[in-house]
């Protein structure tokens, strides 16, 4: 109980959250990393994504890219940039580190998502005479656009829980509350931190499946 | 005066066999307690997933709380979870371990319920016909029929698990994190690589050890292989898209 109360205090404290080290100044600094990693993960992701999945290439290799950015620690990731020469460049560590964390999800989700478009709809649209291009974009694409957004909303929430962990390697972020507070043995510390971090996931979380709400019908995943 | 050792770990090398030969022990003790850590939260995870799921899918009604809350805690990230247990358990193994099943356990609960709905209706009206009791038909039906699900619901927990180990290295119990954690501060390359290569090497092996039990323990799956794989490999591929990774 008296954590809980020092917890609230730690909050409460105006002084916690002003300064480079404030909690204003880490929440957006988690926010930017997170949003513009999400963009040009998409900019990678999506377009290598597109195009396999239209021309029905590379299968194996988007499937499994997921399942070997599970095993890989995302830590161990971060600890081995920061040694490279990629390490001097301040916040470039977390950024690579975060940007290889969320394109699997990308591109597996929006591979399937294009092979699981009914085959007799693209045949269709071939048979009006429609290009690659105009499948891809026209008829394809809609379809798909479910699943496609789904590896974005995964993505997104990897992005927040990487973003965390690079504190650990020295990044910005709101973990940096959390390893501050191991640092100082203020157990109130760490938990405003952890609730913070866990807000922010939860946030994310929730924008996405309010956007999903609000989207047409059709862009809605059929579960 | 003696000249200063010039060997691969003078140099500060990536690659360095002079490190695997005179850090062995420490090397093992990592392994060791990374593999306690990783075994033992994924099967206290499976052992309270099991009764949850068999519950839910008993009792539609809380299916829908269950999936909502387990789905809540997975997107709570790793270094956030095993802060705000920091207050129940401080700086010990159990800290991490209890992190780890509450992981497992969201992974484990929605595969086995997915496993559980997807045995056929008629093969369950078959065994009552056969006069097969609510229990019975529970263990010696049910379940077996969703081992594959839940074995594909282990194995992305086991693999996550010896991942996410390496977070514990904040509270001091993390196996090879640790030795990680260690290295980077004090810039030491080969002891970073090396427990990240052993890291990778452990959720491989994991992985394939449990493919081997499934394979072992569901002998009826592999009948008739031949005619129903290219259903099967699209069910795969769908499968796999819809798993999220976990940091």
């Amino acid at each position: 109980m008296s954590t809980l109360t020092a917890t609230w205090h730690w909050l409460a404290d105006p002084a916690h959250w002003s300064g480079d080290d404030g909690v204003r100044h880490r929440l957006f600094q988690h926010l930017v990393l997170t949003v513009v990693c999400l963009a040009l993960s998409c900019l990678v992701a999506l377009p290598v994504a597109l195009v396999l999945g239209h021309l029905g290439r590379g299968g194996a290799l988007a499937v499994n890219i997921s399942n070997v950015g599970r095993a890989v620690p995302t830590f161990a990731v971060l600890v081995l940039l920061l040694l490279t020469p990629v390490g001097r460049w301040g916040e470039g560590p977390t950024v690579v580190a975060l940007v290889l964390f969320a394109v699997p999800p990308l591109l597996t989700n929006a591979y399937v998502g294009m092979r699981e478009v009914d085959r007799g709809v693209v045949g269709a649209a071939r048979g009006m005479g429609m290009t690659g291009r105009q499948m891809l974009l026209r008829v394809e694409l809609p379809l798909a656009l479910p699943m496609v957004l789904n590896g974005v909303r995964i993505a997104a929430v990897q992005l927040v829980a990487t973003a965390t962990i690079a504190a650990l390697a020295g990044g910005g972020g709101l973990g940096r509350i959390i390893t501050a507070g191991f640092n100082l043995a203020s157990t109130p510390q760490v938990v405003a931190g952890a609730l913070l971090v866990a807000g922010f996931a939860l946030v994310v979380e929730g924008v996405f499946e309010l956007a999903e709400r609000l989207a047409p019908t059709w862009t809605r995943a059929g579960r | 005066m003696t000249a200063p050792p010039n060997d691969c770990l003078a140099r500060n090398e990536w690659i360095c066999g002079a490190y695997l030969s005179t850090r062995r022990q420490i090397l093992l003790d990592a392994v060791v307690q990374h593999l306690q850590l990783t075994a033992l939260s994924v099967l206290v995870g499976l052992v309270i997933a099991l009764p949850l799921a068999v519950l839910a899918r008993r009792w539609g009604w809380a299916a829908g709380p269950v999936l909502a809350v387990t789905t809540i805690l997975y997107t709570i990230p790793s270094l956030a979870m095993f802060s705000l247990l920091l207050p129940l358990y401080g700086l010990s193994a159990t800290l991490v371990v209890a992190g780890l099943v509450l992981y497992s356990l969201t992974l484990l609960v929605r595969n086995i319920l997915a496993g559980l709905r997807a045995v056929p209706e008629e093969t369950r009206q078959a065994a009552r016909g056969l006069g097969y009791g609510p229990v019975r038909l529970l263990l010696t039906v049910e379940l077996p029929l969703a081992v594959p699900a839940a074995m594909a619901g282990l194995r992305i927990a086991t693999v996550s698990a010896v991942s996410l180990v390496t977070v514990g290295a904040i509270v001091g119990f993390g196996g090879l994190g640790n030795l990680i954690y260690a290295g980077m501060n004090t810039y030491f390359k080969a002891q970073v690589l090396t427990a990240s290569v052993l890291c990778v090497l452990i959720a491989v092996a994991a992985d394939l050890l449990l493919l081997a039990v499934q394979w072992l323990i569901t002998p009826w799956t592999r009948a008739g292989r031949a005619r129903a794989a290219p259903r099967r490999r699209r069910a795969r591929v769908r499968a796999a898209g819809a798993k999220a990774g976990r940091a």
